[in-house]
C-alpha cells in the first residue's frame, strides 16, 4: 500500500521548518558515505517509524534523522557531510 | 523598558477557519480555508494540516495546495485514503467554520514561478494533480504565456479532478487510464508513448512513489537532463 516504502524529502519539510525555521527542501546535502549532492528534497524519506529518516538516492546511506518529543526537536546529520542552505531566493 | 529583539520566528501554527467546500470526485474534495495572517506561497507548496481533539490527542499530514494565494484563503484539496486517521474526517465530515490548524507554507523546491519562462511539462499520478493545478491555475491568473503541457494519470473518468476546468484549459492535457480501457489508448500504466517531447522542458512530477519512480526512470532513460526534473512523491502516511 506504501509504495516503495519512502516518500520524499518534501514531506519532512514542515518538521524541519518547525525545529530549524529554514525551508530544507533547496539545501544541497552531500553524503557522507558516497559523496552524492543533491537537495534535500530529492532525499528518499521514510516517515512511518516514531521519526524521520533520510536517504542518500545514490547509497541509501541515512543523511538524517530527525525526532520530535512533546518539547523538542532532535536533529541527527552525522551521515551529511555537509549542509548547504542557500541564503536568498 | 525596552521591548527585546524578536527571535527569529519559526514556522508557526496558524488558526484556520474552514470558508468552504466541494466535491471532485466521490472520494476527494476541495477544502478552502481562511488563514488569517497567512504571508502567501507558491505554486507547488504544501501545508501541514493538524487537527486536535477534545482530548488534547493531535494528529497532523501534509496536503497540497491546490489554487494560487487568494488573500488569506488557502484551497486544499484531499483524497480519503480508507482507514486513514485524517483523511476520512476531512473528506467526509469537515464543514464550513469548522476550525483546524496549519503550517506553511512549507517547500520550495517543488514549486514554479510564472516569471520562469518555460516550457513546463507536468506529470500526474491520482491525487498528484493537486500542486501542478496550482501551477496550471498560477499561470492562467498570471497571463503567463509559458508553454505547458498536462499528463494526468487516474484509475478512470470518475477518478480526474478538475475535470471541466481542465477540459476547458487552454494548455494541452492528456488523460491515461489506468483501469479503464479509452478510444485511443488501452487501459495501463504510463510509459514512454504518453509522455509529449521534453528534452528542452522543466519537468514536474508528482504522485505515489510508484509513479514517479516510473516517470523519472522513463525520462531520464530517453536523455531527459535530470537537473530539469522535479518530483514529489507521497504516500498515504497513514492518511
Amino acid at each position: 500500500m506504501h509504495g516503495d516504502g519512502f516518500v520524499d524529502g518534501n514531506s519532512a519539510a514542515g518538521m524541519f521548518a518547525e525545529a530549524l525555521g529554514l525551508d530544507i527542501t533547496t539545501a544541497v546535502v552531500t553524503c557522507a558515505g558516497c559523496g552524492r549532492g543533491g537537495p534535500f528534497a530529492e532525499t528518499h524519506v521514510y516517515d512511518q517509524g516514531p521519526g524521520v529518516v533520510a536517504r542518500c538516492t545514490t547509497c541509501e546511506a541515512v543523511v538524517a534523522r530527525l525526532v520530535r518529543t512533546p518539547t523538542d526537536a532532535w536533529l541527527d546529520l552525522r551521515g551529511a557531510r555537509s549542509v548547504r542552505i542557500p541564503l536568498s531566493q | 523598558m525596552t521591548r527585546t529583539a524578536p527571535v527569529r520566528r519559526r514556522t508557526p501554527w496558524l488558526a484556520a477557519r474552514v470558508r468552504a467546500v466541494r466535491s471532485e470526485t466521490s472520494v476527494s474534495r476541495t477544502i478552502v480555508l481562511e488563514v488569517p495572517g497567512w504571508p502567501g506561497h507558491a505554486a507547488g507548496q504544501h501545508v501541514d494540516v493538524k487537527l486536535t481533539a477534545p482530548d488534547g490527542y493531535s494528529a497532523q499530514r501534509s496536503y497540497s495546495i491546490a489554487a494560487p494565494p487568494s488573500g488569506d484563503l488557502v484551497e486544499l484539496t484531499v483524497q480519503r485514503v480508507e482507514d486513514g486517521e485524517v483523511s476520512p474526517y476531512l473528506v467526509d465530515e469537515l464543514l464550513p467554520t469548522d476550525e483546524l490548524e496549519v503550517r506553511g507554507p512549507i517547500g520550495g523546491w517543488f514549486t514554479w514561478r510564472p516569471s520562469e519562462p518555460g516550457p513546463v511539462l507536468l506529470v500526474a499520478g491520482g491525487s498528484g494533480i493537486v500542486p501542478l493545478m496550482a501551477m496550471v491555475r498560477e499561470r492562467a491568473l498570471a497571463g503567463s504565456t509559458a508553454a505547458f503541457s498536462l499528463v494526468y494519470s487516474v484509475r478512470g473518468p470518475s477518478d480526474v479532478f478538475y475535470a471541466s476546468e481542465l477540459s476547458a484549459a487552454d494548455i494541452p492535457v492528456r488523460l491515461l487510464y489506468t483501469r479503464v480501457a479509452a478510444p485511443d489508448r488501452p487501459a495501463g500504466r504510463i510509459t514512454a508513448a504518453d509522455l509529449p517531447p521534453s528534452a528542452d522542458a522543466k519537468v514536474y512530477v508528482c504522485g505515489p512513489t510508484g509513479f514517479v519512480e516510473a516517470v523519472s526512470e522513463v525520462l531520464l532513460a530517453r536523455g531527459q537532463d535530470p537537473a530539469s526534473i522535479r518530483t514529489e512523491r507521497f504516500g498515504p502516511s497513514g492518511g
